[in-house]
């Protein structure tokens, strides 16, 4: 009820309650703050020297650097993304070159064999990261963007319009992402800019949803109260206040989605393969090769497949770690 | 309790109203010719007015709209527009195709995901602990099909174990069956352990650092008394939930199984009718799917009720 | 009541020496630096120290029960002549059931939430070997012996079905199922109201009676330490740095810390027309401080060459043997004890002839819950004149919540109630006033952690609020920021720090900066100082007052603290489940004739300087608003209740006095009779 804060927690023990499973000081009880000298600062030494919390700042990215994990992704990613920009400038054949003999082995000339059509796949998988990378971010930042504006809307107003809201998120939520996605890109056809406005729209609802709760967890907080009570406006309140507060959260769900994006763009490309063009998509060709894995042919299958779960794993790795060092701190 | 049943039944049903308005908004964004684009660029006109007026596209989109709402709630949902044939005849027996692949899944990654987490949070932090969690992170975010065609390739090629083809031959035994069906299976199992591990691992982690635990400690229980008399029926809520999602969720991976294990389920139904713009069929599995997910993520919430007194009890007054 | 069991042969809790370090970045930090201490059986020992002190974790590690970053690295624990840090994990096992309990702080988390109570105390006694049937009765008994009225449906219940009180008295009841040799007490009563914690107390003190367990009780309330203890240890920074018999310590006090502590408390009716109150200066040193000598060393003001090359030895003070100080200089003692700060200047009783700046009419505020309504203001009529400080008392639903949030248009009230400012009505929700009405009232709100953005520099915090509110800009503004930073004793180099970067009473005064940024006529402190430390909260309520007299600026002041509000307030209004029960001018409130809930609210509070406080005690909890009580909402917990009257019609608020009115059907002599009789 409206006197719920007549219940008076001291923070006093809490910090130093043992029961508690991992004790952790303060941030402002971190330092070690050398005595003050003048009496005026002896009254309101109170103050954690600012170059401590400047070290605690650089002690949280220093943490996530030395997370084995995220140095592995974020070297995977940067692989990829090198792939991608320098595309068959580095590639030992050209993706599309299809004059090697069909289905040949893995070799020295031809590291990842070559497919039904007598195309380097080692070329190919080093081609194909540009259009995931190209499609799956983008449509994550879109998914984001949608995702953070609803959700500050559904968590800050309440009311009736969280309850719509909601129950259109819920709803969103019953299905599959992929059967959603499949579904539209039946009707709307497959171009990359129907894939990134599909999936972005299908990510809105679980962004959406994750920033209502942190929102909300906000909005009852005095802060709000007191802009309020000097006449800031819904807007102000909303993006100027609370958000920097969400951020944490919404960095952690930037990096899931992406990590989810790449995995939704490459299965939607693996079963929505109709007749497929030449370029080299992963998840495409997959599809294009799975078939012959029966007759021994496994490296066509093998390598896009491999490249597209160490993408993956890769940007999951970096988005676990950022969550971890985050919700640390 | 009954109280409580009959709004979370009530809330089911908005959503799974809204859930059908989705799903016919995004099949019919685009107005145009259903017929012509079934039949093809070389169709006769004749015929396509004629199978317009047939499957009913040629009525105004509101009266559309409430057929397709109805249908959902009768399970009705109409005909192939292919076949002719009845959707139901074509779904209900896919669905119980991928039902038993789903629930070999589920059988095997329940208990081993949820060992794995109760055993991770005991060692929170160590060596055992990061193997699993971080194993659940990779495994989970792989894609199904490209676990299923890892898999295929080094158990169907390199060592000759399992089957390429899912189906089994009709009058298969069921152990005999499960020899085609675990691989693909063992493909999910992979996706989903993750998840489940992660979240019973964070339960049981939560339940460990609770004060209720510290009260059963000082107590004089021992370490595994207060975890299995207290802990765990606290910790297991979110797991469950998680659970129930999954099983929903878990008709979108299944898709890319079976394509790779070419095993004729729903997914197999849905990318057919995909190809073939078979609306109905597409319409009616993608709302079965959401039904499940309903039903699943009910009991779920029924389950949940019966372990957690207060939210039987509080939201019963 | 103190009477000290002589030191005897046996003792129930040795702790000798005990050294506990937290790891935290792969870095030891101490946090009890060397803590000895016994405990005679039967007899109770209190801990007491403000946050940070270590004295939690004394009584964790006693019972081996440190987090996992947390390892005891020298000395031991002995319980009846067996050492705690030597057991092995089945010894510890048995120990804990057999010879140990503890009582938590927040007896709500302390229950498992899905497990009937009665399986919970059930599992205690099986776990001494009873049979289930035996366990149940033993169970039966248990919750009687904790005065619970029907303890076989509170068997039936879960904890959340109980009342805090309820649950605590079940915790303890499990607490006391082995009759253990040593009882810890964590803060039992933090957390639970005034009326509710009397009981506990009471309860508390007639069950050390008939036990003869030793009582470790940790408390940051030294009134309940005093009406509680034999004994006292006075932690500071990891250490005890005096103990003794409790009267005798908070009497006479022998440690420079322990003077600070007892003085930065409101005591002995002490109002801030007389005096100021004494801060300690500085502030607890962090966690893992290297301090190589005297711990409270850098806020000493008696500390000299000596203090800060020898650790101060155990001094012996008086020829029993009963007490110690660690303090080179406890002679000096009077010197500090002498140093009473001046009164605040300019500050009066505010007169009649003062100007009414607020006068609330008929205020109620309802909630919808679930279709049903729920009163949680009704007919709220008050006046606050200029310069003056109303405070407002009461527990859990009395509404004083929700008062500040209707004045200040957070809530807007039902119709037919007003708010009035300078005489002219203003709108009910805060959107809809005007800047003018906006700038004249702020508020300072209880915790600071919440109250400031955390993601802001103090600098933009206040710049943005002297901008909305002045509507002055740019240069001036900024000027104006500094100006007010530097009245309100913040440094520049403050303005440039994010909250997380200052000590709680900093954050306070840049959350009271603000609310002064825009010259208010009226503030409303919410428990201001509720989260605060004692020598914090006293630097907090002196600058309250000197902003007071420096701004005439009248003060709204919400606080469950007797004695801060006794300090602070020229008037006090009690309020109970949304009505105000009684208002008037604070001597009144305090010296009576009283409505007989405040009389209980006064009766409740344990006082640190152990003078007698009438033993009103109230049955029962306190009803919901939801389903308020029929006639007087007061008359189900009243102990002077008429009956036949109270139950059928809500008394009138009516005066009885000059400016002091109640709202009960006893005649004010009746009242005064009843009240001066013990």
């Amino acid at each position: 009820m409206s006197d719920s804060n007549e219940f008076h927690p001291r923070p006093e023990e809490i910090i130093s309650t043992p029961g508690a499973d991992v004790f952790v000081p303060h941030t402002s009880l971190t330092s070690t703050a050398t005595p003050p000298t003048t009496p005026a600062e002896i009254e309101l030494s109170g103050v954690v020297q600012v170059s401590e919390r400047q070290l605690a700042r650089r002690e949280n990215w220093r943490l996530i650097r030395r997370r084995p994990a995220f140095i592995i992704g974020v070297f995977i990613v940067l692989v990829w993304t090198a792939c991608a920009v320098l595309g068959d400038r580095i590639t030992p054949h050209s993706p599309l070159d299809y004059r090697a003999g069909t289905h040949l082995s893995p070799r020295a000339k031809f590291p990842f064999g070559t497919d039904e059509q007598g195309r380097d796949v080692l070329s190919r998988v080093m081609a194909g990261a540009r259009d995931v990378l190209k499609v799956a971010p983008l449509a994550a930042l879109l998914g984001v963007l949608f995702g953070v504006i609803v959700g500050m809307i559904m968590g800050y107003f309440g009311g009736w319009l969280d309850n719509v809201l909601s129950r259109i998120v819920e709803a969103f939520l019953a299905l599959p992402v992929i059967l959603l996605a499949l579904l539209a890109v039946t009707t709307l056809g497959a171009s990359p800019a129907v894939v990134i406005g599909v999936v972005a729209a299908l990510f809105t609802p679980v962004v959406a949803r994750t920033v209502r709760s942190a929102v909300l967890a906000e909005r009852d907080l005095d802060y709000v109260t007191s802009a309020k009570l000097r006449g800031e406006s819904s807007a102000f309140v909303m993006f100027r206040e609370i958000l920097p507060n969400v951020s944490g959260p919404i960095i952690v769900e930037l990096t899931v989605r992406i990590g989810y994006a790449v995995f939704t763009v490459a299965t939607l490309a693996f079963v929505s393969a109709g007749p497929q063009p030449p370029s080299p998509d992963w998840g495409a060709q997959v599809s294009d090769a799975f078939r012959v894995i029966s007759a021994g042919i496994w490296w066509t299958t093998f390598f896009p497949a491999a490249a597209i779960a160490s993408l993956v794993i890769a940007v999951n790795l970096i988005a676990d770690s950022v969550q971890s060092v985050l919700e640390a701190s | 309790m009954g109280r409580y049943l009959l709004r979370r039944l009530a809330s089911a049903v908005v959503t799974l109203w809204l859930l059908a308005t989705i799903v016919f908004l995004i099949v019919n964004v685009i107005p145009g010719d259903v017929g012509r684009r079934v039949l093809g660029p070389f169709a006769l006109k004749e015929d396509v007015a004629l199978f317009n007026h047939r499957i009913g596209t040629d009525r105004p989109l509101i009266n559309q709209y409430f057929s397709s709402i109805r249908r959902v709630f009768t399970l009705d949902f109409g005909n192939s527009y292919v076949s002719g044939d009845l959707v139901r005849k074509i779904v209900y027996p896919a669905l119980f195709r991928s039902g038993k692949l789903a629930l070999l899944a589920f059988v095997i990654t329940i208990p081993v995901a949820i060992a794995a987490g109760i055993f991770a949070a005991r060692r929170q932090d160590k060596v055992s602990d990061r193997v699993v969690v971080n194993t659940g992170l990779a495994t989970s975010s792989i894609p199904e099909f490209v676990t299923a065609a890892v898999l295929m390739s080094i158990f169907c090629v390199h060592w000759k174990l399992g089957k390429v083809f899912a189906d089994p031959p009709s009058g298969t035994s069921v152990i005999g069956q499960l020899r085609y069906l675990l691989l693909p299976a063992l493909a999910m199992v992979i996706a989903y352990f993750g998840y489940i591990a992660r979240m019973s691992r964070a339960g049981v982690i939560h339940g460990l650092q609770s004060d209720y635990a510290r009260t059963a400690t000082m107590k004089g229980l021992s370490k595994g008394q207060v975890m299995r008399r207290h802990i765990l029926r606290n910790a297991l809520a979110p797991t469950i939930t998680v659970i129930s999602v999954q099983i929903g969720y878990l008709f979108g991976g299944i898709i890319g199984v079976e394509k790779v294990f070419n095993y004729h389920g729903l997914g197999s139904t849905m990318l057919s009718a995909v190809i073939s713009k078979d609306v109905p069929v597409l319409q009616g599995a993608v709302l079965l799917v959401g039904i499940i997910y309903m039903i699943s993520t009910l009991l779920a919430d029924v389950l949940i009720a019966f372990l957690n007194p207060r939210v039987r009890l509080e939201t019963a007054r | 009541m103190t009477t000290i069991s002589a030191p005897s042969t046996t003792t129930a809790l040795a702790v000798e020496d005990l050294e506990v370090v937290y790891t935290v970045r792969g870095v030891d930090r101490a946090v009890l630096r060397g803590v000895s201490f016994s405990i005679a059986p039967g007899e109770a020992y209190g801990l007491v120290g403000e946050s940070g002190c270590g004295k939690s974790t004394t009584a964790y590690a006693a019972l081996r029960y440190l987090p996992r970053n947390g390892k005891i690295v020298g000395g031991r624990v002995l319980v009846g002549g067996d050492d705690v840090t030597n057991m092995t994990t089945s010894q510890l096992q048995s120990f804990r059931a057999t010879e140990a309990s503890m009582v938590y702080q927040d007896p709500a988390q302390a229950m498992n939430p899905s497990v009937k109570i009665g399986r919970q105390l059930i599992e205690s006694f099986v776990l001494l070997g009873q049979s289930k049937a035996d366990a149940a009765k033993s169970a039966l008994e248990s919750l009687d012996r904790v005065r619970i009225a029907d303890p076989a449906r509170v068997m039936d219940r879960y904890p959340f079905q109980l009342s805090g009180g309820m649950q605590q008295r079940v915790v303890i009841a499990m607490a006391l199922a082995c009759d253990p040799k040593l009882l810890v007490l964590d803060e039992p009563t933090t957390g639970l109201d005034a009326t509710v914690e009397a009981e506990v107390l009471d309860l508390v003190r007639v069950l050390r009676k008939e036990s003869n367990a030793a009582v470790l009780l940790i408390a940051h309330n030294l009134g309940i330490i005093r009406s509680l203890c034999d004994r006292v240890g006075v932690m500071y920074a990891g250490r005890i740095v005096e103990e003794g018999p409790s009267h005798q310590v908070f009497d006479d006090p022998q440690h420079p810390y322990t003077v600070g502590l007892l003085r930065s408390l409101p005591r002995h009716g002490v109002r801030k027309t007389e005096r100021a109150l004494a801060t300690i200066p500085g502030m607890l040193p962090l966690i893992g401080s290297n301090l190589p000598t005297c711990v409270f060393l850098d806020r000493c003001p008696l500390a000299d060459e000596t203090c800060r090359t020898v650790v101060p030895p155990v001094a012996p003070v008086g020829a029993d043997g009963l007490r110690f100080t660690r303090c080179h200089h406890p002679d000096r003692i009077p010197e500090m004890i002498e140093a009473l700060p001046d009164a605040p200047i300019g500050i009066l009783a505010p007169s009649d002839a003062n100007p009414e700046v607020l006068e609330l009419t008929n205020l109620s505020k309802t909630f919808k819950q679930r279709g049903s309504e729920v009163p949680a203001l009704v007919d709220v009529d008050l006046q606050l004149a200029e310069g003056e400080t109303l405070g407002i008392v009461g527990e859990s639903g009395s509404g004083k919540s929700t008062l500040a949030k209707t004045i200040l248009g957070i809530e807007s009230a039902d119709s037919g109630g007003e708010v009035a400012l300078d005489g002219n009505t203003v709108a009910p929700n805060t959107s809809s006033r005007s800047t003018a009405d906006k700038r004249a009232m702020q508020m300072v709100f209880q915790n600071p952690d919440s109250a400031l953005n955390r993601s802001w520099s103090v600098r933009r915090i206040l710049t943005r609020s002297v901008e909305k509110l002045t509507g002055i800009k740019g240069d001036a503004a900024n000027k104006r920021v500094e100006a007010l930073a530097a009245h309100l004793r913040l440094t520049p180099r403050h303005l440039d720090l994010k909250p997380r970067q200052l000590s709680g009473g900093l954050k306070q005064r840049v959350a009271i900066a603000r609310a002064f940024a825009g010259d208010p006529r009226i503030v409303v402190c919410d428990e201001p100082t509720s989260a605060l430390d004692v020598s914090v909260q006293a630097a907090i309520l002196n600058l309250l007052a000197d902003l007071q007299a420096e701004e005439k600026v009248s003060y709204v002041f919400i606080t469950h603290d007797m004695g801060v509000v006794r300090y602070l307030a020229d008037r006090i209004a009690v309020m109970y489940l949304g009505r105000i029960q009684e208002v008037g001018p604070t001597d009144d409130v305090f010296n009576g004739p009283n409505h007989p809930y405040t009389e209980a609210l006064l009766s409740a509070i344990p006082s640190v300087d152990g003078e007698p406080t009438s033993r009103i005690r109230l049955e029962g909890e306190i009803p919901s608003p939801a389903n308020p009580p029929t006639g007087c909402v007061f008359h189900p917990r009243c102990p002077r209740v008429i009956p036949g009257v109270c139950e059928v019609t809500e008394p009138l608020l009516l005066e009885v006095g000059p400016g002091h009115a109640m709202r009960c059907h006893i005649p004010i002599d009746e009242l005064r009779r009843l009240q001066s009789s013990p």
